[in-house]
């Protein structure tokens, strides 16, 4: 496009534009699901299991009803539900155990915080005291906890009924890949533990539902207002049309709100029972003990190389702790992984097999990466034990197995095809800003004083762009719903533009790159875009925002919208000016006519035509808008070359980051402030798995870390400011060359911190550690290579 | 996250103080800078049916030197502490409580009556011998020494109906303080932490006061520690081999992060900078 937008004639799309979005945001004019209230509104608190595993034996709710202000104490076969809350994941050809999940336990509970009846009142602190009041009788069963226990024989079974704790298998890749092993120089192998963590948005989740004439309104604090509406039809027996679901300013998600929660399910059975609006709001308590849970996977990576480090094969036999039930996504999330676990390399064999298993514990789900973190962990941190074993730089056996950038697109061993790739091209721009030499001579003077510097890189690929209905939905890898996007793009009367889009942005920036797009399309200022997201009364059928899709799908369809609108507005200005309209183009703002710039008409003067009509040919349709429907062709496949620098106190086992620097590809950039933002955020998060972040459960399935005391969040104090570049290639898939960047961070992160902590602990003969590097668990095994070293 | 029901005042003087307590029996409770009781009552660990704010009684809150001591108001938030650089270990202390936030709220009174092993106060007033004065009805008041006020987790010698209005901290002119705190994230109590005054003359240790955080259920002085460096020079190897002793008479509880025995050795590292802080032979971390 040469759409040159502002007075200086240069394209809106590029720049570091502040966010739109955030002056109401940062000055606490925002409207949150807790901000809104209704007439006659009741609140709700839920009585939760504190047995990781029990039958419930009854539950006597008569104190808690004759609490003042309390209307109602329900419980599960009160609410009167057609189905249980959703997998939406069932691949062809595969068998899974799916268990029955209920917004309120029917006899059983599996893990601590299930819920098992609902109070509801006046008052949203008498009902928590009411919640108190209802006595619960369980019996309790027996519970397990690890999934590797959970699949030997004679485990406690978390669902009798399937006589097994095994969810499913699913297997992607070659048979043949062990012979490639077998035949290898070198083969290598390790369990790589990638344990548990929270989503832990800044705002915990919250529901209203407000149900009056047949007509169901749910405000929600979720990614996926289209996806909540259509199961709550399902779930009420109602008709869809009949229900609105809008999510409002949303405080983060990071995946937990990727879901169908019964608490969306359950506010929403209890207002239409009792004729009366019902908020629920989440503490962080509950959040840390009842929002679905990340990672939990135990992998085995195999992998072998000739001895001049040609990579040979990778053999990934992984073990996925899926809880005690299948939610939205549930068991769906190690494959998402599966599908990079050959990262940036060319393999002679690759294959992984995965097996979902149930604990007594809350259920796993997409958390930011959604099983690509796990797999780029397992991968990177195997590529530097390969390294090592081969005596080879670790940056040297990566770029002798890069993918070379003329082979895109490039099908991969495990048959993905990657649309555009440049890994030694980040790779040298990283080290452009990052001599591992002179780290490593710094680490030399460091030394002395008992501080060991390391050095760890992770050179990533992943995927995103959710997803090409055609490969990821029902004939494909089973996902139950079509992964397009839709926008709708309005220009008024006056010139001013309002689009809607299916997509459901919650802290990303869209609003802000979204309108520098069309802007530059249009001929105006961002200022003139609207970007409506998040109700599903106000725009076309959408799906949301998660997988790092929102631009490179939910963009396309704006820009595609957006051109439609040209379209038209091309035929408007021919009209008028008595041109061609392929001779209509925009220049400085105005649809001008090609050789003649001063002929031409601004948007609001097309606008004004199309909806005044007064000087247009018989039968011209008012109206200037038109919405689109984008299904990707691909995924796209964003890239980069990360690295970290560490401290080690060996006295004390303590791990400081104290250099990071990221190279990432995610196409040309719409802004680049926002691209530093999303990076920033997602380095931080994967940070906080390698070094802070933990959910612990104990032996009896007990959460240990239920608040932020136990569940160490990193905060700026434990973070080094991050030192980003680009480089740019763009995707063949999308029209505007654009990836995704949402999750890149968190992708990428912990294995180059891992790397690093192991490098700075090889001098005192360690080579291999597991997260979460914690003082104490780094300590120990400073200790025992000292105690090696002695014996 | 929510409390239990609770009635709330916040009377403007001291007698309205007591006869509140009075009036509410045992299940009344003072409230300072709301820091530790707050978070109990939103988890449900606490119930105190009523809560006697301090905050409108006058003269709790300040710092000001007479003789030889510092007489701090039991209402100052940390904050201030850490503002008043004269206070020595005391400032260096209460500058690594929690964040900005914790620590305009919170308050020394009710770090020092709350009575955690793991807060950073407390291990600061066995080493600086500070007395703390207690009120309560009809113009009593008596004063505890620090050494005297910890009793157990969570337990202090401030008794129903009192209130700490007072913490004298002797002024400790030309002693060299030291502070080493270990914990994850900057924001966190204490897994571990130490603190040090050193009277030095002629490079030689005259006196030394050893204190230890969370490695029992109270605050600890390291005894063997100080026994083994008074007299001794105050150098790298001196101090190193003292510090060998800060885990002696010691009993730290165990939790997620750290089993007792990484506790013990972490306090011994702790114990070597904070005195090595403290006699200038390291700057602080
Ligand atoms: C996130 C967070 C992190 C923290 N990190 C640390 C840390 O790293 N180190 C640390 O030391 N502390 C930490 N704290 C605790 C903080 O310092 C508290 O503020 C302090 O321990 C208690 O002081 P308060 O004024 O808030 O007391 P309150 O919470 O109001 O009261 C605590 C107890 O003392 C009693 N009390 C209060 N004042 C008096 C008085 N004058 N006389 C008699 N009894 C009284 C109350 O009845 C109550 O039982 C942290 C707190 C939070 C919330």
């Amino acid at each position: 496009m040469s759409g040159a937008s502002d007075s200086n004639g240069q394209p809106w799309v590029g720049r570091r534009l502040r966010r739109k979005e955030d002056p109401p945001l940062i000055t606490g004019r925002g409207r949150y699901t807790d901000d809104h209230s209704l007439p006659g509104m009741l609140f709700a608190a839920i009585v939760r299991s504190p047995e990781a595993h029990a039958r419930v034996v009854s539950i006597d709710a008569s104190a808690a009803k004759q609490r003042p202000g309390v209307h109602a104490v329900l419980t599960g076969e009160d609410l009167r539900l057609e189905s249980p809350l959703p997998c939406a994941w069932v691949p062809p050809g595969v068998e899974m155990n799916v268990p029955d999940h209920w917004p309120l336990a029917r006899g059983e509970v599996n893990h601590v915080g299930d819920p098992v009846a609902v109070v509801v009142g006046q008052d949203r602190y008498a009902v928590v005291d009411a919640a108190e009041d209802v006595f619960v009788e369980y019996d309790p069963l027996p519970v397990v906890v690890d999934p590797q226990e959970a699949l030997r024989d004679g485990a406690p079974l978390v669902h009798e009924q399937f006589g097994t704790n095994r969810v499913h298998r699913w297997s992607l890749g070659a048979d043949d890949v062990e012979q490639v092993l077998e035949r290898s120089d070198v083969v290598i192998e390790r369990r790589i533990v990638n344990h548990r963590t929270s989503g832990a948005p800044i705002e915990p989740r919250a529901v209203l539902a407000d149900y009056r004439s047949g007509e169901l309104t749910v405000t929600t604090s979720t990614q996926v207002p289209h996806f909540v509406r259509l199961f709550l039809a399902l779930m009420l027996g109602m008709s869809e049309e009949r229900i609105r679901v809008i999510a409002p300013d949303v405080g983060g998600g990071f995946g937990a709100k990727l879901q169908m929660y019964g608490e969306e399910a359950l506010c929403a059975a209890v207002a239409r029972h009792l004729n009366r609006p019902v908020k629920w709001v989440e503490t962080r308590s509950e959040h840390m003990m009842v929002s679905h849970h990340g990672r939990d996977q135990v992998a085995t990576v195999r992998m072998g190389a000739t001895r001049d480090g040609r990579l040979t094969g990778v053999h990934i036999q992984l073990v996925a702790d899926l809880g005690a039930y299948l939610m939205l996504l549930t068991p769906l999330i190690p494959t998402l992984g599966a599908f990079v676990m050959t990262g940036c390399y060319e393999w002679e064999s690759a294959r992984v097999d995965i097996t979902g298993v149930f604990t007594n514990k809350v259920a796993t789900d997409a958390i930011r990466g959604a099983g690509r973190p796990e797999a780029t962990h397992m991968l990177e941190v195997t590529m530097d034990q390969l390294a090592a074993e081969l005596g080879l730089d670790p940056l040297e056996l990566r770029r002798r197995n890069f993918i070379p950038k003329e082979r895109f697109p490039a099908e991969t061993a495990l048959g993905m095809v990657y649309d555009s790739g440049d890994y030694h091209g980040t790779l040298a721009r990283l080290l452009e800003h990052i001599d591992p030499a002179e780290v490593r001579r710094e680490a030399e003077g460091l030394r002395a004083r008992g501080v060991y510097r390391g050095i760890g890189f992770s050179t990533y690929t992943e995927i995103c762009g959710l997803a090409p209905s055609r490969i990821a939905g029902p004939a494909g890898v089973g996902v139950q719903a079509g992964l397009w996007e839709s926008a709708l793009v309005r220009v008024h009367v006056s010139g001013a533009v309002t689009v809607y889009s299916g997509t459901s942005p919650h802290g990303q920036g869209l609003d802000t790159s979204f309108a520098q797009i069309v802007a530059d399309r249009l001929g105006i200022s961002p200022q003139q875009v609207e970007v409506m997201h998040g109700d599903t009364a106000t725009g076309p059928q959408g799906l949301g925002t998660y997988g790092s899709r929102s631009l490179s799908v939910g963009g396309e369809a704006i820009v595609k919208a957006t051109e439609r609108v040209i379209d038209k507005a091309r035929r408007i200005v021919a009209h008028r000016l008595e041109a061609a309209p392929e001779d209509v183009e925009l220049r400085e703002g105005r649809f001008s006519i090609a050789g003649s710039p001063d002929r031409g008409m601004t948007l609001a003067e097309i606008a004004g035509e199309a909806y005044v009509v007064d000087n247009m040919p018989a039968g011209f349709e008012p109206g200037l808008e038109a919405t689109a429907f984008y299904d990707p062709e691909n995924f796209v496949f964003p890239f980069g070359a990360h690295a970290a620098v560490v401290d080690v106190d060996v006295e004390t086992g303590k791990v400081d980051v104290v250099r990071y620097v990221a190279v990432d590809d995610c196409g040309p950039a719409i802004n680049p402030m926002l691209i530093d933002g999303q990076v920033h955020g997602g380095i931080a998060h994967a940070i906080g798995q390698a070094l802070y972040e933990r959910i612990h459960y104990d032996d009896e399935g007990q959460l240990v870390t239920g608040t932020f005391v136990d569940y160490a969040l990193p905060s700026a104090a434990e973070l080094p400011s991050f030192e980003t570049d680009r480089t740019e290639t763009p995707s063949t898939t999308t029209s505007m060359g654009v990836k995704g960047v949402g999750e890149a961070g968190t992708i990428a992160a912990s294995p180059a911190v891992v790397n690093a902590v192991v490098d700075a602990l090889r001098p005192l003969g360690i080579e291999f550690l597991n997260m979460p590097l914690s003082p104490q668990r780094v300590w120990e095994a400073v200790q025992q290579a000292q105690e090696g070293v002695r014996a | 996250m929510i409390p239990a029901e609770f009635d709330y005042t916040a009377p403007d003087t001291l007698d309205a103080v007591f006869a509140a307590l009075a009036d509410g029996g045992e299940d009344a409770k003072l409230l300072a800078g709301g820091h530790s009781l707050l978070p109990l009552m939103k988890l449900r660990l606490a119930f105190p049916s009523l809560l006697v704010d301090l905050r409108r009684v006058p003269g709790l809150s300040g710092v000001t030197r007479s003789n030889g001591d510092f007489r701090i108001g039991a209402m100052t938030p940390h904050a201030v502490l850490e503002h008043t650089g004269e206070l020595g270990l005391v400032a260096r202390v209460a500058g690594t409580i929690a964040d900005p936030q914790v620590r305009h709220r919170g308050t020394i009174g009710g770090s020092l009556a709350h009575g955690d092993p793991a807060s950073d106060l407390p291990a600061a007033m066995l080493v600086t011998e500070a007395r703390m004065t207690l009120r309560s009805a009809g113009g009593a008041e008596r004063t505890v020494a620090a050494d005297d006020l910890f009793v157990d987790y969570l337990t202090t010698a401030v008794g129903e109906g009192e209130v700490m209005t007072e913490v004298a901290v002797p002024a400790l002119d030309g002693w060299g303080f030291g502070y080493a705190k270990f914990n994850r994230r900057a924001e966190d109590w204490a897994m571990v932490a130490a603190c040090a005054v050193v009277q030095a003359q002629d490079g030689v240790c005259r006196d030394v006061r050893v204190g230890l955080t969370n490695m029992a259920s109270r605050p600890l002085r390291a005894e063997a520690v100080e026994d083994a460096l008074r007299g001794q020079p105050l150098e790298a190897d001196a101090i190193a081999r003292a510090a060998e002793l800060a885990a002696e008479g010691t009993d730290p509880p165990g939790d997620l992060n750290a089993t007792p025995d990484y506790k013990r050795h972490l306090a011994r590292v702790m114990t070597r900078r904070a005195l090595a802080e403290a006699a200038g032979t390291e700057p602080g971390r």
